[in-house]
């Protein structure tokens, strides 16, 4: 059986529902790319997507905030809720939708403009800001939030470009805090990070915790470990299993979550 | 070129590496060669470019001089005021022909002075050796200046275009015979006057500003209103292809839904690059003449047809400028809930800028250099005197344009008018090579890294 290297304390108290996503299909196409999906995602909570590559863990988080809406292609179907309201009515307005839910991509990808600039860009277009001297208090904070205002406050007009991989990562985090999202949707954030970046994306994640409903897809077990309080495991488009990450690793019930932790499939 | 197999029955285990074995040396030798053809390529393009340009120049600098006469002329108050007021509306009255006579003069008393021998003794024989527009010019000048009559002024006159072409070696001795327009005794005036510098040739600002003459006076040619009918059309294109060409290329890019009617509209706009632009030119007759009634030869029509020409140039580089914005960027923009709108025209499109300006004034130099619509709409033939006063009529009064000029240089049948083409063709090129700066220069100001 496979043995999680270090495991956060897991926070069993916390069981407010944050997204409720009940019989969820995804098509490309023809394609069905996830199938039947059930799944509580609660707050305060880092939950982690794992599975082979391919599975759908991508499509299933980009359904959360329905980027999705902008592959022609796809097509979702089924009820998902965020604090009970259905992200996919056609009152809801999808741009609203993401400012709620921010995300993360696999790749770092800030704006090529100044380290502010970069933070500051969602509380301008979202209106958060009254004037200068809050926008300046809301990037400081921000940056803050994504633990990274240490290494860049002298800087703050530099490129967000020309920080390494794992700052530019952190940054973009910072991007999607400002904006003050309830959730946090993070695809692979630490696949394209080295492992001391990876650590201190890592730590930033379960300080992110406090305040916010983490949802993290990782192709790395043992991140899913460290971080997570739940996970789901994902297999050929379905959610095989799903619970307390402790258990998932020491005690799964589906004999295809075992194989894929133990390494014989994936 | 490149081989990918490896001959599979030569064992490679145990062999030096020091010596480049057959099949290295074959990869060698072939890479040598593919070298060695795109050397050659690129010398014979270099070599062809410096041909093109040699011939260019060569036979388009001498446009750029002319032969002048100085001359005292005395602007004898009996002949050009016989009322003796010095009233602008009386000295009206006195046509070019009332001047022909005082420079005739003028000119044969300065060849007697100087002492040149030759049989010619009339005034009214000293007419082969001056421009026709001498006349007109003096005129002009003293109607600017009534109080010029009674005195003797220093002018500056045109020599005819068989004396300049003698002083270019275009006019050649032997060839007289077949020459109606000048003859060898006044030839022989030329060669001593230039002896005693009373004729010379001189820069001539007048072939850049000044406008087109009639046939029978290409010394007096330029190419400058030519050059403002241009300078409108690509007003009117810059005004119009740029939006709607980038309009067009954010929609279909970024908004339009994949279906079989952006295909259609995809497929179309790459069809239409290639669509040869004398078509333009007959839709333009049609559309914009016949049917919507615009004027003829008017820059605006011009100026409609090109940009026609010119949507698709820029739709297409516009849309490959776009493409190439990472899609990240994109992504980034929507996940912190900027709605499509704000992140291309916050993010998208400044990306995009280098490529859209250098797409545009790519499409804008094809089309300044572009004749045959030009043709169709009646640009091409018009002899226009003056320059257009005012923006309205810059657009709407009846123009040509730079190439159309040179065209209409290029077919004439005086030979002093195909120095002017190639002239013609200097200027057109400054132009294009400007522009192409231009664009350089903006995209590397708009050019940022990521
Ligand atoms: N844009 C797309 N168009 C068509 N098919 C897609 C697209 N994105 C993903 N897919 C398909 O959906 C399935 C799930 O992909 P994805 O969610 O990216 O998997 P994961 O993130 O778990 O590796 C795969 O079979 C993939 O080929
Ligand atoms: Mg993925």
């Amino acid at each position: 059986m496979y043995d999680a290297p270090h495991t956060t304390e897991r926070d069993v108290t916390q069981t407010e529902i944050k997204i409720a996503a009940k019989n969820v299909q995804v098509y490309y196409g023809d394609t069905h790319a996830i199938k039947d999906v059930d799944v509580q995602i609660e707050d305060k909570t880092v939950t982690a997507f794992i599975g082979p590559s391919g599975c759908g863990k991508s499509t299933f988080l980009r359904t959360l905030n329905r980027m999705n809406d902008t592959i022609d292609i796809c097509r979702v179907e089924g009820d998902i809720r965020i604090d009970g309201e259905d992200i996919y009515d056609k009152r809801v307005d999808p741009v609203q939708l993401r400012a709620k839910v921010g995300m993360v991509f696999q790749k770092p990808n800030p704006f090529p403009k100044s380290i502010y600039d970069n933070v500051a860009y969602g509380p301008r277009i979202h209106g958060l800001a009254k004037n200068k001297t809050d926008l300046d208090e809301i990037v400081e904070r921000a940056l803050k939030r994504g633990a990274i205002w240490n290494e860049v406050k002298d800087r703050l007009h530099a490129p967000g470009t020309g920080l390494s991989g794992g700052q530019q990562q952190r940054l973009c985090i910072a991007r999607a805090v400002a904006t003050e999202p309830e959730v946090l949707l993070m695809d692979e954030p630490c696949s394209a990070l080295d492992p001391i970046a990876t650590s201190q994306v890592e730590e930033l994640i379960d300080e992110l915790r406090k305040d916010y409903s983490v949802v993290i897809v990782t192709h790395s077990m043992q991140q899913a470990a460290r971080v997570s309080q739940k996970t789901a495991f994902f297999h050929l488009g379905n959610l095989v299993e799903y619970g307390e990450t402790g258990k998932i690793f020491t005690n799964p019930e589906d004999p295809r979550t075992e194989s894929y932790i133990t390494g014989r499939i994936g | 070129m490149t081989d990918a197999s490896m001959p599979t029955d030569t064992p490679r285990h145990g062999k030096s590496i020091m010596v480049a074995d057959a099949h290295t040396k074959k990869r060698n030798a072939s890479e040598k060669r593919f070298q060695a053809y795109g050397l050659a390529a690129i010398g014979a393009g270099v070599f062809f470019l410096l041909v093109l340009l040699g011939a260019i120049l060569s036979n388009g600098l001498s446009a750029f001089q002319q032969t002048f006469i100085e001359v005292p002329v005395y602007l004898d108050a009996a002949k050009l005021d016989k009322n003796g007021n010095r009233d602008p509306e009386d000295l009206k009255k006195v046509s070019t022909f009332g001047y022909n006579p005082l420079i005739q003069n003028a000119i044969l008393e300065q060849v007697q002075a100087a002492g040149i021998d030759t049989p010619l003794d009339k005034a009214s024989e000293m007419k082969a050796l001056i421009s026709a527009s001498a006349a007109a010019q003096l005129r002009d000048r003293v109607i600017a200046n009534p109080d010029l009559v009674g005195e003797t002024v220093d002018f500056r006159i045109l020599a005819a275009s068989r004396v300049d072409g003698y002083l270019k070696g275009r006019v050649q001795r032997e060839d007289l015979a077949r020459d109606k327009n000048i003859d060898a005794v006044h030839l022989d005036i030329v060669d001593q006057m230039r002896e005693r510098g009373l004729l010379a040739k001189a820069f001539n600002w007048e072939f850049v500003f000044g406008a087109d003459a009639s046939e029978s006076r290409p010394e007096q040619a330029g190419i400058g209103i030519a050059m403002l009918g241009s300078f409108f059309m690509m007003l009117v294109v810059l005004a119009l292809a740029l939006p709607i060409g980038v309009a067009a290329s954010i929609y279909l890019e970024e908004f339009a839904p994949q279906n079989w009617f952006t295909d259609l509209i995809e497929v179309n706009i790459s069809n239409l690059a290639a669509v040869p632009s004398i078509v333009f030119g007959i839709l333009g007759l049609s559309v914009f003449i016949q049917f919507a009634g615009l004027p003829q030869s008017a820059p605006l029509v011009g100026g409609l047809v090109l940009t026609l020409m010119t949507l698709p140039t820029i739709i297409i580089s516009t849309r490959a400028a776009l493409k190439a914005v990472p899609p990240s960027i994109r992504d980034a923009a929507l996940g912190i809930g900027a709605s499509k709108m704000q992140s291309v025209f916050h993010h998208v499109l400044p990306l995009a800028m280098p490529g859209i300006l250098t797409g545009t004034i790519i499409g804008l130099a094809q089309a300044l250099g572009e004749t045959a619509p030009l043709l169709l709409i009646g640009m091409v033939g018009y002899i226009a005197t003056n320059a257009p006063d005012g923006l309205v009529e810059g657009f709407m009064s009846p123009n040509s344009a730079m190439p159309a000029q040179i065209y209409e240089w290029a077919k004439r049948a005086d030979p002093a008018y195909y120095e002017r083409a190639w002239g013609g063709i200097i200027i057109l090129l400054v132009f294009l090579l400007s522009m192409n700066i231009i664009a350089i220069i903006l995209r590397r100001r708009f050019e940022r890294r990521w």
